[in-house]
């Protein structure tokens, strides 16, 4: 990847959250960036990539983001470090203990939260992490001021010494609006080696004092939340004021133009005068936030009487409509279907290489401890190939756990399955853990040599940096074996046959063993093989089995007969009842099903 | 004067260029000089699921999002998913339905049926139903892919943008190789 960004202002431009951010923190001189994939957050490292003269990495996992980019703060330069929410908590250990060092250069923290878990296995609200680690947060409201807070967020790192956060949410990661770029400042190169052992060295003498200054920093936030001019009072009808921030402000006026409203740029520390003079000015005051009470518990223990989680959802993404329903107990008028509309879930693509793995898995009858990627969703029916997924590199500590509770019951049935980007993330650990303790399971990695889920990004298997360029690639096979794993095999999982022996073997055979089930992603083009003939069924050889339905593959579809005109139906077995068809625009000739056909009904289109 | 806030729901499956579609048109309004913003879910939309776009536009918009009961248009990729946001349209609000059915994996699994009477219960609810063979017209102008600038010619015929505005926006977005059959797509789209 070539730096391909405008680098100038050139006038309005629409642009999704991410990209104003990335865009923010190149205007103001921001030239270093670490982070790993996650939605909502990805866009917002690869837009800042594409920028000139910038450095930017995927590092493997949150945790090891973060201490680069604190890495970097301490050598003077102003870092960028972004994740998803459920990324701060494995970032969560380096986090705690930067509010205490400080950044000397600057380092900013972007969490992109999830209300309404969009993409994600919870919706926890990080605006707590920043009353915890005791750690200013911003949080914008829209593209605009994404671009803006970015930037006010590094001066505030640079001005109180601390780390910063910027949150996100979904809804304005991945929303478009009308930006207006401003031309980039110049570069000022102010790194340099500086050693500073009482101020970096936490152990617990120096991190006492450090702890003092905390509380310190925190005073002075204080002060400067009530003057900062993000947070915004607008006087309008006197008797309603509505107390809020980021996207929810925006659903509130787009429901309610002429309440009043303080908004909060900052939310956290809290802007306590301000608050108490809204308080004074309007008669009736509700706090609207989605997910916790965050706002609301602090302003009651101010002692100001408002209204929240008493007519807001705690759960779930609001928009316009919850929010007038909830304040004006009124539902908008409209008309909704009368018929069972059936789901449209999120599937594994045709051709997707999980797809095989998982059949041959789900007829083994093991327990399949999972993780997260693209595999998760092999748990559905008709596949049912996974049984657990917490969060990532759980699969293999999980299936170490329950091989050693259930003893001799668990003999040969217990899987972990890990994805190449996940097991590079956080699975090597737990790996080494389940070779050192001499666990009893067979784990699976997914290697489809990508990071699928979040959109092909690159991780330390793909051979190429985030920036494009070419490195050495993990020698998987060899790391594994360094752990002290003895059988590490590789296998196909286009080839069934082979698949289900190899894991049959290793599940037969006590003691750890690794299988890597190896093959592009269907979706990465980098890999492509060449394509392949789609694949027909022969209505005169299917006897109406449903082995390949069992596959969930999008282009089979099942027929009754019952539904088909006469000229159509053909029976080829007893009690047939219908037949499969594959749709020749979708198929891309995998052969997964064909292997299963035991009548060859299955053929190349002609 | 404070004039009105719009909304457009885009909707259908992933892979079928819901996405860039609104890009084009949240492009095409803030060149005629309109503040617009619009919202989506990207992430697992790649695999097969639902796929939506609210575009919202007008003199100044807030909320990305549109509230229930409050979209003008609703422009259906497919068939099915036409039903699953009606409930977002205004009584009274103007339905385009692509007339092309995916069919979920329930009722490929013969689990489900696909509902067979989507346009006329429609019809029974909307006075203004447009249904349109968007894959056939995307033939015709040679790129089978290009439903979607179809479906955006049509929706161009209810909206007040100058026709230079919309070709400029379909020029400089898609690669060089596929312009010319876009814009025949969006013409045939804009000429039913
Ligand atoms: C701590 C954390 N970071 C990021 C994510 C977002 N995420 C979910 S799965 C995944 C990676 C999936 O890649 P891989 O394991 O290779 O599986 P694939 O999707 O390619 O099958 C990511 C980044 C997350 N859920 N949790």
């Amino acid at each position: 990847m070539t730096a391909s960004r405008k680098n100038g202002a050139a006038g309005k431009r629409l642009m999704s959250g991410n990209e104003a951010i990335a865009r923010g923190a190149y205007e103001c001189g921001v030239r270093f960036g670490s982070g790993y994939p996650g939605t909502p957050s990805t866009e917002i490292m690869e837009e800042f990539a594409r920028y000139e003269g910038v450095y930017a990495e995927w590092s493997p996992n949150e945790k090891v983001a973060l201490e680069v980019g604190i890495g970097a703060a301490l050598a003077g330069a102003r870092a960028l470090v972004t994740m998803k929410h459920v990324g701060v908590n494995v970032a969560a250990d380096p986090l705690f203990t930067v509010s205490y060092t400080g950044t000397n250069g600057a380092l900013v923290i972007v969490s992109a939260d999830d209300p309404s878990l969009h993409s994600s296995q919870n919706e926890q609200d990080n605006r707590n992490y920043a009353k915890f680690a005791k750690i200013p947060m911003l949080e914008p409201a829209d593209s605009e001021e994404a671009r803006q807070f970015i930037k006010i967020a590094f001066e505030m790192s640079e001005r109180f010494d601390t780390p910063v956060f910027l949150r996100s949410v979904t809804r304005l990661s991945h929303s478009k609006a009308v930006v207006t770029p401003e031309d980039p400042v110049p570069v000022e190169d102010r790194t340099a080696i500086n050693i500073n052992a009482a101020k970096y060295v936490m152990v617990p003498f120096n991190a006492r004092v450090r702890r003092v200054e905390v509380e310190k920093r925190m005073n002075a936030l204080r002060e400067f939340a009530e003057t900062f001019p993000e947070n915004r009072m607008e006087i309008n009808d006197p008797e309603v004021g509505i107390i809020t921030a980021g996207m929810c402000y925006h659903y509130a006026k787009a429901a309610f133009r002429d309440y009043s409203y303080l908004k909060l740029g900052m939310v956290y520390p809290l802007p306590v005068g301000m608050i108490r003079e809204f308080a004074r000015k309007v008669k009736k005051i509700y706090v609207l936030e989605e997910m916790d009470p965050f706002f609301e518990e602090q302003i009651k223990a101010l002692g100001i009487s408002v209204i929240g989680k008493e007519i807001f959802p705690y759960t779930g993404e609001f928009d316009p409509g919850i929010v007038q329903t909830a304040i004006s107990g009124t539902k908008p008028e409209s008309i909704s279907c009368p018929v069972d509309i059936p789901p449209r879930p999120p599937n594994l693509c045709p051709g997707c290489p999980h797809r095989g793995l998982f059949h041959v898995l789900s007829r083994l009858k093991t327990f399949v401890t999972g993780d997260i990627g693209c595999y998760t969703l092999s748990f559905m029916k008709p596949l049912e190939g996974l049984h657990s997924c917490i969060c990532m590199g759980a699969s293999i500590g999980m299936a170490h756990g329950m091989s050693k509770a259930l003893g001799e019951k668990g003999r040969g049935k217990i899987v972990g399955v890990i994805g190449d980007s996940t097991f590079l993330h956080s699975g090597i650990t737990p790996l080494l853990n389940l070779a050192y303790n001499k666990g009893d399971a067979v784990i699976v990695i997914c290697d489809n040599r990508t990071t699928a889920m979040t959109g092909m990004q690159e991780h330390p298997g793909t051979g190429y940096t985030l920036q494009g360029e070419k490195t050495k690639p993990v020698d998987l096979k060899a790391l594994i074996t360094a752990l002290g794993i003895d059988s590490v095999r590789v296998v196909d999982p286009y080839d069934l046959k082979v698949t289900r022996a190899v894991l049959k073997e290793e599940l037969d055979r006590p003691g750890p063993s690794v299988v890597i089930s190896q093959r592009a992603c269907v979706l990465f083009k980098r890999e492509a093989k060449a394509a392949r003939k789609p694949l027909r069924v022969n209505p005169d050889k299917c006897i109406g089995c449903r082995s390949c339905i069992g596959l969930g593959c999008p282009p089979i579809a099942w027929r009754n007969f019952s539904e088909l005109p006469p000229e159509q139906v053909k029976k080829n077995a007893k009690k047939q009842d219908g037949m499969a068809v594959i749709d020749g625009t979708l198929c891309n000739g995998c052969t997964v099903c064909q292997q299963l056909c035991k009548v060859g009904a299955i053929v190349e289109e002609d | 004067m404070k004039s009105e806030v719009k909304s457009i729901l885009m909707a259908g499956v992933g892979g079928q260029g819901v996405l860039r579609a609104s890009d084009i048109l949240c492009q095409v309004m803030m060149d005629s000089g309109l503040d617009v913003k619009k919202s989506e879910v990207h992430g697992m939309a790649q695999r097969g699921g639902c796929v939506t776009s609210h575009v919202r536009y007008g003199q100044k918009v807030h909320s990305p999002l549109a509230k229930k009961g409050d979209v003008e248009i609703l422009l259906a990729f497919e068939k099915l998913e036409t039903l699953r946001y009606l409930d977002y349209l205004k009584p009274g609000g103007i339905v385009i339905i692509n007339d092309e059915e995916m069919n979920p994996p329930s009722v490929n699994l013969g689990a489900a049926a696909y509902p067979e009477t989507v346009v006329p219960i429609v019809r029974e609810r909307f006075p203004s139903v447009i249904v349109v063979n968007a894959p056939e017209l995307a033939d015709r102008a040679g790129n089978r892919r290009a439903v979607n600038t179809v479906l955006l010619g049509v929706l161009s015929k209810y909206l007040k943008i100058e026709e230079q505005q919309w070709e400029k926006g379909i020029r400089d977005s898609f690669p060089p190789k596929t312009v010319d059959a876009n814009i025949k797509a969006f013409h045939l789209g804009r000429g039913i």
